[in-house]
């Protein structure tokens, strides 16, 4: 308890919030180093997920892989990669891209799946090509789970990206690993406040985006 | 017109859907394949807008063969109407029936206004216009469904059971406005169903199908009726149902048309059929 109040005392010390060692600067990478896993882990993920999702083929294989990947400990692929790469953010950012697309990959298959069959054969019948069929029927449709998948990869590479400060690199693990090894706890305690708010806002933040998505009409009465 | 030249259907899992099949629909002629479930009517009527590819025979639109034609062009130019509407539940009724005239680049302001004159085709109020489809009723829906098949004006209009899900007072609406749309446009149409009654309603000729797409019986509804090709197509339009079978007995010095139970049916009319 008396720990826990000395961490907030350490936040709230107005030293911290200025400088190039302060929090919003570390905040900012750590953002950073998320924004690079979720994206680049999406440029691959999305355009496979909808592929599978639109043609229903491959999904077993996909389902398989995916499951390989969420197995995957991040912390020794940190470790592996940065013995590979060396100190830097090539390491970190790969170990988040394999973490992040397992629920990517889920978040745009489901997407297609979700949408009802009929209203796809339907919009086929009509003369859609099967581009019009993904981009106008089943991405506005399935949307809001396809963001779902965003969000919840975004929640996993934001929880972990302090492994990046592991070898060498910024982000608010940085004051969880310098705790560590001071042995300052309060220090350490306060750089996990700082990931568990910043996951709840980005959670809350893309849940709104996922209300704002779901399509008009589609709230079957 | 539309030719079916020993037109088959076998899946790749051995299932023979449609086994060798012959018909010429001609220009302006409603035709309707009825039959029951695996009868292969909806198989059928899919090869037209090569929905489904046959796997042996060829479907021709005017002599030409729908398989040298791009699907997406073909299902442009073909009006279709499927059972529960198949509306696009993100879009309004206007941009719904404004579909295929986008997808084929009309204008958006243009496709609109004639969304608008169709909604008043089919019967639909103007304040419609901007709802989603779940806000409808089914019969609404089916209406839209129609006037999105009219949207693109084709000579040809596929009907997969359109009324199949609406409840029998609002499915009678439906057929009457069907008839009158069909005497005004004189579209060629190709109508499944497994309803008999629908058939001899809708059909200028009704085609039964056994299953595997075997034909029972092509004809008129009258001829059908007159002379049932075999006990298949006699017990499937009911022809010893008794409100099938009338007599007419005389009341106060009228002909009154009762059937097979007894039941007065009507009071028979001199004339004839207007």
């Amino acid at each position: 308890m008396i720990q826990l109040l000395e961490a907030f005392a350490w936040l709230a010390d107005p030293t911290r919030w200025s400088g190039p060692d302060s929090i919003p600067v570390r905040l900012l990478e750590h953002l950073w180093y998320t924004l690079l896993g979720v994206g680049i882990a999406a440029l691959i993920a999305v355009p496979v997920g909808l592929v599978v999702g639109h043609t229903h083929r491959g999904r077993g294989l996909t389902v398989a892989l995916s499951g390989a990947a969420r197995a995957l400990p991040t912390l020794g692929l940190v470790t592996l990669f940065g013995l590979w790469f060396g100190i830097g953010l090539t390491a970190p950012v790969l170990a988040f891209v394999i973490l992040a697309i397992p629920s990517l990959l889920a978040g745009a298959y489901s997407a297609c799946e979700a949408v009802d069959a009929r209203t796809v054969d339907a919009a086929r019948a009509q003369g859609m090509t099967e581009w019009q069929i993904l981009t106008r029927v089943e991405i506005p449709l399935g949307l809001p789970l396809l963001i779902s998948g965003i969000r919840l990869a975004s929640v996993q590479v934001v929880a972990t990206v302090m492994l990046a400060s592991y070898i060498g690199n910024g982000g608010l693990g940085r004051y969880i690993f310098l705790g560590l090894n001071l042995s300052d706890y309060p220090q350490m305690l306060a750089g996990s406040i700082l990931v568990v708010a910043l996951a709840l806002v980005i959670d809350l933040a893309l849940r709104l985006v996922e209300r704002v998505a779901a399509p008009r009409g589609a709230a079957r009465g | 017109m539309i030719a079916f030249e020993s037109v088959g259907k076998t899946y790749p899992d051995g299932t023979v859907a449609v086994a060798d099949f012959d018909l010429e629909i001609a220009s302006h002629e409603s035709v309707v394949l009825v039959g029951t479930s695996g009868s292969g009517k909806t198989t059928l009527m899919r090869m037209v807008n090569r929905m489904v590819d046959p796997t042996q025979g060829r479907v021709t639109i005017d002599g030409e063969d729908v398989a040298a034609t791009d699907p997406v062009a073909l299902r442009r130019s073909v009006g279709y109407v499927m059972q529960a509407s198949g509306l696009l539940p993100h879009r309004t009724v206007l941009d719904n029936i404004a579909t295929v005239p986008v997808l084929r680049g009309t204008g958006k302001a243009q496709a609109h206004e004639r969304a608008a004159e169709l909604m008043e085709v089919v019967g639909l109020e103007e304040s419609m216009a901007s709802r989603y489809p779940s806000q409808l009723s089914g019969g609404q829906q089916q209406r839209v469904g129609v006037a999105r098949a009219l949207a693109a004006d084709p000579n040809i209009l596929l009907m997969d059971e359109p009324f199949g899900a609406v409840d029998p007072i609002v499915r009678a609406e439906l057929q009457t406005e069907l008839l009158r749309l069909q005497r005004e446009l004189r579209k060629t149409i190709v109508f499944v169903t497994h309803d008999i009654d629908e058939a001899f309603l809708v059909g200028d000729r009704v085609v039964i199908l056994k299953p595997g797409g075997h034909i029972a019986q092509i004809g008129t509804p009258e001829q059908i009726l007159a002379e049932p090709a075999d006990d298949f197509v006699r017990s499937f339009v009911g022809a010893d149902r008794a409100e099938r079978r009338l007599h007419l007995q005389q009341v106060a010095g009228r002909e009154v048309v009762v059937d097979a139970s007894g039941r007065a049916a009507g009071v028979l009319e001199q004339g004839g059929t207007p």
